[in-house]
């Protein structure tokens, strides 16, 4: 007879096969249920990966063309194409391809050769023209287009030539992310000082949620109160150019940014033993030098993590940076304008043909953010996960 | 008699030495970054409320505005209301029970130590930390180009019906991304109760399930009550997701049916400030369309953060 664990509340066996499920089926099902259901929420992250990388696949592969002028096979060798050629000329799925009888495919290729025929002669000449600008090298690097006098990176998804280089978006996400983590890390964390240090109980229990309730407020409500409110006094206190840039869109990424940092610094400092500080009081510290000297370093690995999910918040933000300012250029200076990744693709995703060129980058722009989130997330879980094993003396 | 002078406590002396400055002054700096989250808090609110009531009416709430909808004297935000408030109760539909399930999983069934289980909590907490944009790619992505636009193509739809955006999959979308603050919240509540309660059902023979249902649900139906309403507070004023999913510009009327597009306050509120022919003019009406949406979504969390701040005293008295 196979031993039974007798550690825990009940043993399980594989799958709960092992006892139970035929004594009470009803309640081995519900069991299962019960845990299928909750595996939904890993699928869901999978799903989500998936299906915003699925609709950028396309362009990781190197298989769109996004050049004005493109080669044309004129609609009569229709028949010397095999299927792989006509595919990538028409830019189709192999299952859309397979749906497409004869007539459509020369009906396509026949708007091909019009849509060529549209393009002014003049144009025809630019060698901007022949680009395929969803190259890496475009994506990524500087390029001398015509007319400009030196390599430059830019971002201008509509006119003739599209120029996809995302870096200047790069440039504005961090920008107005690093603005406002400047802005919230020192006031959230000096607060979460406060608040889990120095503060009476009572002080603590009015202060802590009514923090907390800041996030409650929808980014969209803090972009209107940016856009209507800040911008105007902020600029007749800093007296810069441009009313609305990245150093507004910074502080109010920063209101946003407060709550999330906050809550985890708090949580990181009250973890703390309170026999830390009760030995520092009792060896002559006061509260503040306990509290500076003693519990912060304790808990230093969970500001950290605050800072990175703060961090994760700020560059996902999209509602406010958005309704701030949106040109994009290249440039570091905050108190010009910027636009955020997360900007471009909720500004520019309505406009966008899809399937094209266009909207794969955009969806690869959410790849990337989707990536990036999921990388600072996990860091600032493990680091919170093991600074709370390390107070309670696990490790 | 005084002459013998006794020494000097050693403690006064170290006391009166030690009035220390940098204490109080770093201390003071705390108090005051503080002070400044709270005043932010404050102006903002005072800022919305005061500009926003006087134009706030019975007829501005119940009116379906015209094509041009930049002007107070005729407008109306009724069809922002009602989209809003439908996409967030159908959200309801399908968060709060995946969401409970897997709570229960995850404190009543869940071996601590298992790979499922670890996988389980790093989804949950990265779900968390997806920015509310890849949200609304994904309901793209997935629900309107992989599940509706396949759905049409199964029931030979002429047009498409399923593979649009509507009201379901933008509810869908947002039911995704609240998932997180459903199943933390009732985490929190379940494990808040008193594990001698499950232990005396069980020792009168009820069964797991039975105990589950029975006797720890009822218990935690507080905090499951507030992850809903967290949930439908942070959906209400989301609008990231709804871009691509089935937020409309304008509808002549409200929406009927799931497939339906519809219109949404806090996407209003996003049209009004950056589309307004004239600013200046729109701001009064601006103003009270966020008053409105501030206080279906500020309303609830208010509600929310209080039974929680009852929750949580009632596991730290436990521990």
């Amino acid at each position: 007879m196979p031993q039974r664990h007798t550690t825990g509340k009940r043993s399980h066996g594989w799958m709960g096969i092992q006892r139970g499920h035929r004594a009470r089926p009803l309640e081995w099902l519900a069991e299962k249920f019960i845990f299928a259901v909750s595996l939904s929420t890993i699928l869901v992250v999978l799903l989500i990966f998936l299906f915003v990388a699925r609709e950028a696949a396309p362009l990781l592969f190197g298989r769109m063309n996004s050049a004005a002028v493109q080669e044309v096979i004129p609609v009569g060798e229709f028949d010397k194409l095999s299927p792989a050629q006509l595919q990538q000329y028409l830019g189709l799925t192999p299952s859309e391809l397979a749906a497409m009888d004869r007539a459509t495919l020369q009906s396509l290729m026949e708007v091909k050769v019009e849509a060529l025929n549209e393009i002014p002669a003049a144009f025809r000449g630019d060698p901007d023209a022949h680009l395929n600008t969803t190259q890496w090298r475009y994506l990524l690097g500087p390029h001398q287009w015509t007319d400009y006098a030196k390599p430059e990176f830019i971002w201008q998804p509509v006119g003739q030539i599209k120029k996809y280089n995302i870096i200047p978006l790069l440039v504005g996400s961090l920008k107005t992310t690093l603005v406002g983590l400047l802005f919230a890390v020192p006031l959230a964390v000096g607060a979460a000082i406060y608040v889990s240090q120095l503060a009476r109980p009572r002080v603590r229990e009015v202060v802590k949620p009514t923090i907390e309730m800041l996030s409650g407020i929808p980014s969209v409500v803090v972009g209107f109160f940016a856009l209507l409110v800040m911008a105007t006094v902020l600029q007749s206190l800093f007296g810069y150019q441009t009313r609305l840039n990245a150093f507004v869109a910074g502080i109010a990424l920063g209101f946003a940014v407060i709550p999330v940092v906050f809550s985890i610094a708090e949580d990181a400092l009250t973890s703390v033993p309170q026999a830390y500080t009760q030995a520092a009081l009792a060896l002559g510290s006061s509260r503040w030098q306990a509290a500076w000297q003693i519990v912060l370093p304790a808990a230093l690995p969970g500001v950290f993590a605050a800072t990175v999910l703060g961090f994760g918040r700020a560059i996902g933000e999209t509602m406010i940076v958005l309704m701030v300012c949106s040109a994009s250029v290249m440039s570091w200076n905050i108190f010009d304008s910027a636009r955020s990744i997360t900007t471009t693709i909720a500004a520019e995703m309505a406009e966008a043909v899809s399937g094209g060129p266009h909207y794969r980058i955009l969806f690869l722009l959410g790849a990337m953010l989707f990536a990036v989130t999921f990388v600072l997330n996990l860091i600032g879980d493990v680091v919170m996960h093991r600074l709370k094993l390390r107070l309670e003396g696990k490790r | 008699m005084n002459e013998v002078r006794s020494p000097k406590p050693a403690g006064r002396s170290f006391h009166a030495a030690s009035f220390d400055y940098p204490s109080f002054f770093f201390s003071g700096l705390t108090g005051l970054a503080t002070l400044l989250i709270l005043a932010i808090l404050g102006v903002i609110l005072l800022n919305i409320v005061l500009n926003g009531l006087p134009g706030l009416s019975w007829r501005f709430v119940s009116t379906i505005p015209k094509k041009d909808f930049f002007d107070l004297e005729t407008t109306g935000v009724l069809p922002m209301i009602v989209g809003t408030t439908i996409r967030v109760l159908v959200m309801t539909i399908f968060v709060i029970p995946v969401g409970v399930i897997t709570a229960i999983y995850l404190t009543e069934y869940a071996p601590n130590t298992s790979l499922v289980t670890r996988l389980l909590r790093a989804a949950v907490n990265n779900l968390a930390g997806v920015p509310s944009i890849v949200f609304g790619l994904f309901g793209l992505g997935f629900f309107i180009n992989f599940i509706g636009k396949n759905l049409d193509a199964l029931l030979h739809n002429p047009g498409p019906v399923w593979g649009q955006p509507a009201v379901l999959w933008a509810s869908l979308t947002l039911a995704v991304m609240t998932l997180p603050v459903v199943i933390v919240a009732t985490e929190e509540s379940l494990k808040a109760i008193p594990t001698g309660l499950r232990e005396a059902s069980l020792a009168l023979g009820a069964t797991k399930l039975e105990t589950i249902v029975k006797i720890v649900l009822p218990q935690a139906l507080p905090g499951i009550l507030t992850g809903g309403i967290l949930a439908v507070s942070r959906a209400a004023g989301e609008v990231a997701p709804i871009l691509f999913t089935g937020v409309a510009y304008y509808m002549a009327s409200l929406p009927h049916k799931l497939t339906d597009q519809f219109m949404d306050l806090g996407y209003h509120v996003f049209v009004l400030s950056t589309q307004s022919p004239n600013i200046e003019q729109t701001r009064p009406l601006l103003y009270a369309t966020v008053l409105v949406l501030l206080g279906l979504t500020f309303a609830l969390n208010f509600v929310a953060i209080i039974i929680r701040a009852r929750v949580r005293k009632k596991l730290r008295a436990l521990n």
